[in-house]
Formats: C-alpha cells, structure tokens, sequence
C-alpha cells in the first residue's frame, strides 16, 4: 500500500504551515459567525477543529473552500496569499473536502466520481473512458479499496465505501489539504477503523488535514494538533500531546452561563407521558423516561444522537421498533402527527422553514392548521372561530404583525417562531416537544420564548426541550437526558446541579472509551 | 400581498378585455352580448377542466389523463344512452361523474399507495383509457342518429339567456370557490402545495390529499365527458385528442404555479377564458390556425415569467421586513 508521493519516505512534519488563515472575519445579516480567527494546516499532520454547534467550524470549512468570501483576513498557501474566489479555484490550489455526507453523484460510476473535472481526455478531446478506469483502479488500489470496481455505480456502495471514493478523489487531484467534516457520523466501528487508517497514509503522504469531529476518543485517536473555536472566535490551539481533554472541554463551554433563563420553579404535577422500552430499528434504542406536568425535560447531545428521530418517532412520523407510550395511564397508539394531536402530543420542529411555517399563507391559516378538526365542521371552515383563535394566541405570544391576514412570510424570524408556538398551542396540548426552540433567532426573540416555555410550564404543560446550546439546557431544564448514539447515556436532576463539563462528557462519550 | 395576488388576476381579465376590444376594431359585432356569450359557452368544458387540474397542481401533481378520462366516459354514456336511449339523462349525467371519480380514484390510488409520481401515473392512464375506447367501441363512433334527442338537448337549454353548458360551469365554479376558500380540504390542498413537510407535522395526510385532488379531476374529466359528447354529438376514440395540454395551458396561464401551493378559482377561469377568447378571435381576423398556437404558446411562456417575477419580488419584501425588524 503506497500512496503517490512527491516527496518520497520524507515524513515531512515540518513547522511551516501549508495554510494558514489568519484574522479572518465573515458577518452574516445579524450574527457574526467568524471573529478573526486563525488557523494553521501543517503538512502530514492532523489538525482537529472543536468546537460545540454554532462556534462557526461550517463557515470555516465554506470558505476554506471557496463557498463563502471572507469579511476581512487572508489566506496563504505555502506563504503565498491566495484569493479563493470560487469552489473551482480552492480545487485548483489544492483544497478538497470530504463531508459528512459525501458531496459525491450518486448516479454516476466510481471512476466518473474521482475524475469529474478533471478527466483523462484523448487526442479527440473525448474522454478516455479507458485509462479513466485503469487510473481510478490504480487509486483505489493503493488506498485499500481494489475491492471497489470503478464501474460501478456509486449508489450501489456503502456509505464507507463511499467515503473511500471521496478520498480517492481527493488523492486524484493531488490535493495538498483535505479538509474532513464529521467524516465517521454515519459509519460503524469498523468502517471508521479503516478511516483512520486510511487518514495516517494520508499523513505519510505529507497532505495537512483538517479534522472535524465531535467525538474526543476520535481526536485523540488520530489528531496531532487541535484549534478550538467558540461562539465564532478561535479560543485556543496547540499540540494533542500537549493538553488534556479536561482542557479543551474547558475551552469549548468556557462561556460563562450568565444569560438570564427566566425558568420559574414550579411544583411538578402527576406524570403525563411515559416511555417505556422505545426502539427504533436504526435510530435509537432502550428508551425510558416520564415527564410530569409543568416539567422541563431537556434532551441533550451532539448532532445526529437520535434526539429528533426519537421525538420524530413520538408524533407519529417514523414508526418505532418496539415500546409503549402512556398518556397519563392509558396506552396510546400514534401512528399518525394527527393521531399525536389528538392525543395531546404536538412537535415544535427545528427547521422553522421547512417543517413549521408555511409561508405563502396567512398568520391566520398558518396558527389553525393544525387545529382545523376543530374549527370546521363536516369539512366546512368556520372563518370567524379560526379568526378567534389565531387573535387568541397572537396576543398571548405578543406576535407582531400588521394583520393576521398577511403571509406569514414576510415576519421576522422571531415572530415566525412565535407564529409556530402559536399555532401549536392553540391545539391545545398535553406535551409539547420543542426542538431547538430558540436555533437561528435574535437574542430578544430568544428571551421572549424562553419566558414564555417556562411559562407553559407553570401552567401545567409537560415540556420537552431538544437543544443543543449547553446554556440554555441548564437554564431551563428541571431534568437533563443525555444522548449519545441513540441511546441515552445519562439522566441529571436539577437538585444534582447541572455541569457544563459533565454534560459534554456524558455527549462526547469521554471517559468510557477514550485512550 | 394580498393586494399583489388581486392583481396578478387583475392583469389577467385586463388583457383578456383588451383582447376581445381591439378584436371588435378590426371585427365589429366581435363584442356583441350574444357573440361573447357563445364565446363563454364554447369555454365552459376548459373552464371545468382547469379547476379540476388546478386542484391537483395545486398539491404539486399533474393529472395527464384528465382528457382520456373524458373521452373514456363520453363514450360509456354514450353507448348507454344508444343502447337504453329510455334512462334519464340527470341519472346519466351522474353516472358519467362517478365513472370519471372512479377513473380519478385509480390514478390516485396508485399515487397515494404506491407512491408513484402522479406525472408517470396519468401518463400511463393517459393510453390505457383512451386503448379501453377502441375496446368497448370496436372502433366504432357513436353519432347523432343514435343518440336521444334528450342526451343531446341537456347541454342546450336556455336559462335566463345563457346554454346550460354555461351554467354547469357556473355551478361547478361556484362549488369550487367554496371548495378551496371555506373547506378544510381546499386548506389541506394549498398547505400541502406550499409546505408538505410543515402539512405533515400539522397532521395533515399529504398522500390523501393528492389522493382527494385526483377524484375531483377525475370526476369533473367524467362530467365533461358527458357535456362533450352532447355538446359536439359524437363519441369516438379521437374525443379530445391532445386537450390535456390545452388544460394544462390553461392552469399555467392563469397563474397557478406548476411547484405547487399558488393559484385561484378566479386565476383557472381566467385562463381558459384567455385561451378561448384567442381561439374565437383569431379566425375572426384572418389569423391562420398555425399562429393561434404559436399565440397561445407564447402567452404560456409569458405568464410563467411574469408569474417568476411577481414570486421575486414577494421574497423581496421579506428580507427588507426581516432588516427592519432586527
């Protein structure tokens, strides 16, 4: 297994950078999601990005590769400043990336995949399907996978196998920097195994990686330095070898929690909802817990943990494997999200845009949708009830619009969220599931849906709190439920006291399989 | 934005008067009440036809085999009526919507069940109705002499000046505007168009929705197939032949947007009416046949431009709102 080196047996771990970023700044309309941060790729070495969700590893990955323009800052490459004006041009200096879900065409063959853009042409200037193949074969080999024929559509392979054809790609543009984004979310044990291996050929062949990743067994693993980045600024960066894990989970959720979280204390009531033994054949499993009247239960974990597929699975969306759910005492089937209002269960979902307002229609039609059982009868709307409602709810949020009859479209991002609480709770539910209730809004609009969540729960409303920004799972919940792999890992009361560093390491699985 | 989407239909009876005003320049009498009449007379069937297509666009679907469905159904009653010329046509008439519902509810079985895209279901029916006419007709058409006088007159008989054929289309009209303004279903079907994702989490059942839409245009194709054959006196395997464009053409010029979730009752009537009043001006001023189609293209492609441009500037709208409130 060799890879195609220039600078053969050199195991180049030099202490001049490949690239290095320096200052660079990008605002986007409201939220500055890079402040002069910096970092340095060294060739044949492994440099972990960390960060929690929000701290900008996307926007930096994006203009890494030309996606995204930088505010301010400069980019060199070998000492050289480099322009990355477009995906194109990064590609052409050197920088590829492979992401989480590999950025590859499913309907094409694996040869077509590595060559895309830059194909072996013959003297006719047609492609050379011929020596395409052999090349990719070659490639392919020599990373380990001579089990993958070039031919073959990339449909047909596993998400591993995939990967391998990514980096294969990667190899074939002889690209000096590979940039890998959350590569392992979607393998097995094995698969990432073999991933890592693959990574320390890469590092022999003198390539400057970048590497994201949540998981500190992973980093650990295989990093040689680390950069840390919170809330869009660089807050620290050094040699793995040199720092512990204690340390860099330090620096993560350094923040100090001292935004006001208005939850009120209230005296829990009789238990509305128990899980019992809830599975799902690929997304979670074993999943047990209760959640009492006028409690705040936050689920926390990392991305892709299997907290909104569990929830997903509770209103009916996906069908679980195996379990019960009790409403109060009785068993209650949902297999539908109508049969889920029904039973009082409504779910405030993450994706404001795609999954809760519809926006080419009035605040008025988009807060009685899901309540139009009841505000028609035989099939026939009652337009004066559904005024009613929408007025009702409107003004308890404090929703700001000119007219309940203008499109719900053209609010502001906060009063579209409250236009979606709103309309949920005008259903009149039992639990309400949010799941990152407050992901992409203002900070006032964020305070309003605070106070109001803690005010639901005062007024009796089971709550269940999906998010994964550390401050506001400890400011607002009476009970923490860790995730991990579709599992939960860990329940903390409030009375036990909430720790930042605890929860990231019940999320990050430190501890038990680290090295 | 409301006042935007009044003015998108607006524009459209606009140019609709503007047309039939500078045909009566060059033809007098073109605007006369009587001659304008027949024009609404001879657009009533497309006028049905493009509400029960708008449904279906509407849940970001396409039914191809609205025409077959109708000439399917034609023929049916026609052969009935030839064979039992002694049943009365209102139970004929109902006979041909529930064949057209049942022609509708297979196309959206196989859309809702089985999950196949409704372009690539029509599309099969589209042959397999108009295939099933040349199997119970043996080829044969079914003309004037052997239908009853009544079958023929149902289409015929005035009311207050107008043809019933220009009644049914108001009724059915009417029956829509409730349809999509005052019933949950026609608030399902615009939710779904506009955000199936959100419609799910609403609780609302995207599949039966669609499936809903394919039995209104399946059953409004089946009462068409009645009023076609009274109206024009003969069933045979070539009954409207390539017309599901023609209604397609329709939707898209009165502004119902082929993704789904925009278009009015009022936009559908308009643009069959647009459609019908070139069909009956053209002729009138020399215009050869082959330049009404290349007109009626044109007026397709240019109303999903404009339509493009008035989505553009709505989302306009939203970002200088979303500036100024945060």
């Amino acid at each position: 297994m060799t890879l195609p080196q220039r600078k053969p047996e050199s195991m180049p771990a030099s202490s001049t950078p490949k690239i290095t970023l320096s200052g660079i700044t990008k605002t986007f309309p409201g939220v500055r999601a890079l402040n002069k941060v910096a970092l340095e790729l060294y060739p044949g070495q492994v440099t972990a990005l960390i960060g929690e969700n929000g701290a900008g590893k996307s926007t930096l990955v994006k203009t890494m590769t030309g996606i995204y323009q930088p505010d301010e800052g400069e980019i060199r490459i070998n000492g050289e400043l480099v322009t990355l004006s477009s995906p194109h041009a990064a590609f052409k200096l050197g920088i590829t990336a492979i992401h989480q879900e590999t950025v590859l065409f499913d309907e094409l063959s694996v040869a077509e995949n590595i060559y895309l853009g830059h194909a072996p042409k013959t003297r006719f200037k047609t492609l050379d399907w011929g020596l395409m193949r052999e090349k990719s074969r070659k490639l392919l080999t020599e990373i380990g996978a001579g089990h993958i024929a070039p031919e073959t559509r990339l449909k047909d392979l596993s998400i591993a196998n995939k990967h391998l054809v990514a980096v294969a790609r990667a190899l074939s543009i002889d690209a000096d920097v590979v940039i890998m984004d959350e590569p392992t979310a979607a393998l097995s044990y094995k698969e990432i195994q073999d991933l890592f291996e693959l990574m320390e050929l890469l590092k022999k062949s003198g390539k400057a990686i970048l590497f994201i990743s949540h998981k500190f067994d992973e980093i650990y693993r295989i990093a040689d330095r680390y950069t840390v980045f919170r809330d869009g600024e660089m807050v620290g960066n050094g040699l793995i070898a040199d720092t512990t894990q204690d340390t860099i989970v330090r620096m993560m959720v350094g923040r100090s929690v001292d935004q006001v979280f208005p939850k009120q204390e209230t005296t829990l009531g009789e238990t509305v909802l128990t899980v019992s033994g809830y599975c799902h054949p690929t997304e979670f499993a074993d999943i047990n817990f209760k959640l009492r009247k006028g409690e705040i239960l936050g689920f926390y974990g990392l991305v892709g943990a299997g907290r909104s597929e569990l929830m997903q699975a509770l209103i009916g969306i996906t069908k679980p494997s195996k379990g019960a759910v009790r409403i109060g005492d009785d068993i209650a089937v949902i297999r539908s999200p109508a049969a889920a209002i029904e039973n009082g269960i409504v779910y405030v979902p993450e994706e404001r845009g795609k999954q809760g307002v519809v926006v080419d229609m009035p605040i008025v039609q988009n807060i009685s949708l899901p309540s139009l059982r009841r505000t028609s009868k035989n099939g026939f709307l009652r337009l004066a009830e559904e005024f009613a409602l929408a007025r009702e709810y409107a003004t308890r949020l404090d929703l700001r619009a000119a007219s309940l009859s203008q499109n719900a479209g053209t609010l502001s991002g906060g009063n579209q969220q409250k236009v979606v609480i709103a309309k949920w709770l005008a259903t009149k539910p039992r639990v309400i599931i949010l799941d990152e209730p407050t992901k992409g809004i203002d900070i006032g609009s964020k305070a309003a849906v605070h106070a109001f969540m803690s005010e639901l729960a005062s007024q009796g409303l089971a709550v269940i709190m999906v998010s994964s920004e550390l401050p506001e799972v400890m400011g607002m919940s009476d009970r923490i439920i860790v995730m991990r792999e579709g599992r939960i890992v860990t329940t903390i009361e409030k009375n036990d006291g909430f720790n930042a560093e605890t929860l990231v390491r019940a999320a990050a699985g430190i501890g038990e399989t680290a090295a | 934005m409301k006042s935007i989407l009044r003015f998108r239909e607006f524009w459209l009876a606009a140019i609709v008067v503007v047309m039939v005003i500078a045909t009566n320049l060059r033809a007098p009498g073109f605007a006369a009440p009587d001659k304008l009449a027949g024009i609404f007379n001879d657009t009533a069937m497309l006028m049905i036809l493009a509400l029960g297509q708008m449904a279906v666009i509407l849940t970001r679907s396409i039914d191809l085999s609205m025409a077959s469905n109708l000439a399917l159904t034609g023929m049916i009653v026609a052969l009935i009526n030839a064979a039992f010329p002694g049943i009365p046509i209102p139970a004929l008439m109902l006979f041909a919507c529930l064949c057209g519902l049942a022609l509708g509810a297979f196309n959206g079985v196989l859309i809702w069940l089985l999950n196949i895209p409704a372009i690539v279901v029509t599309l099969g029916t589209l042959t397999i109705y108009r295939g099933i006419i040349f199997l119970i007709a043996g080829g044969q058409w079914v003309n004037a002499d052997k239908l009853s006088p009544a079958f023929v007159q149902y289409t015929r008989i005035e009311f207050l000046g107008l043809p019933a054929l220009s009644w049914y289309a108001i009724v059915v009209a009417i029956a829509f505007f409730i349809l999509m303004t005052r019933t949950s279903l026609g608030r399902a079907i615009y939710a779904v168009g506009v955000n199936p994702t959100a419609s799910v989490y609403a609780g609302i059942d995207v599949g039966r929705t669609k499936f809903a839409t394919f039995l209104i245009s399946g059953l409004l194709s089946g009462f068409c197939g009645y009023l076609w054959v009274s109206r024009y006196v003969i069933g045979s395997v070539e009954v409207a032949k390539g017309y599901e464009l023609t209604i397609i053409a329709a939707c898209v010029i009165g502004g119902i947007s082929i993704s789904g979730g925009v278009g009015t009752v009022a936009g559908a009537l308009l643009g069959a009416l647009f459609l019908g009043v070139i069909n009956s001006a053209l002729p009138v001023i020399n215009v050869s046949p082959f330049w009404q189609m290349a007109i009626s293209g044109a007026a397709i492609i240019l109303a999903v431009v404009l339509n493009a441009r008035g989505e553009k500037r709505g989302s306009r709208l939203i970002l200088r709102e979303a500036e100024a409130t945060s």
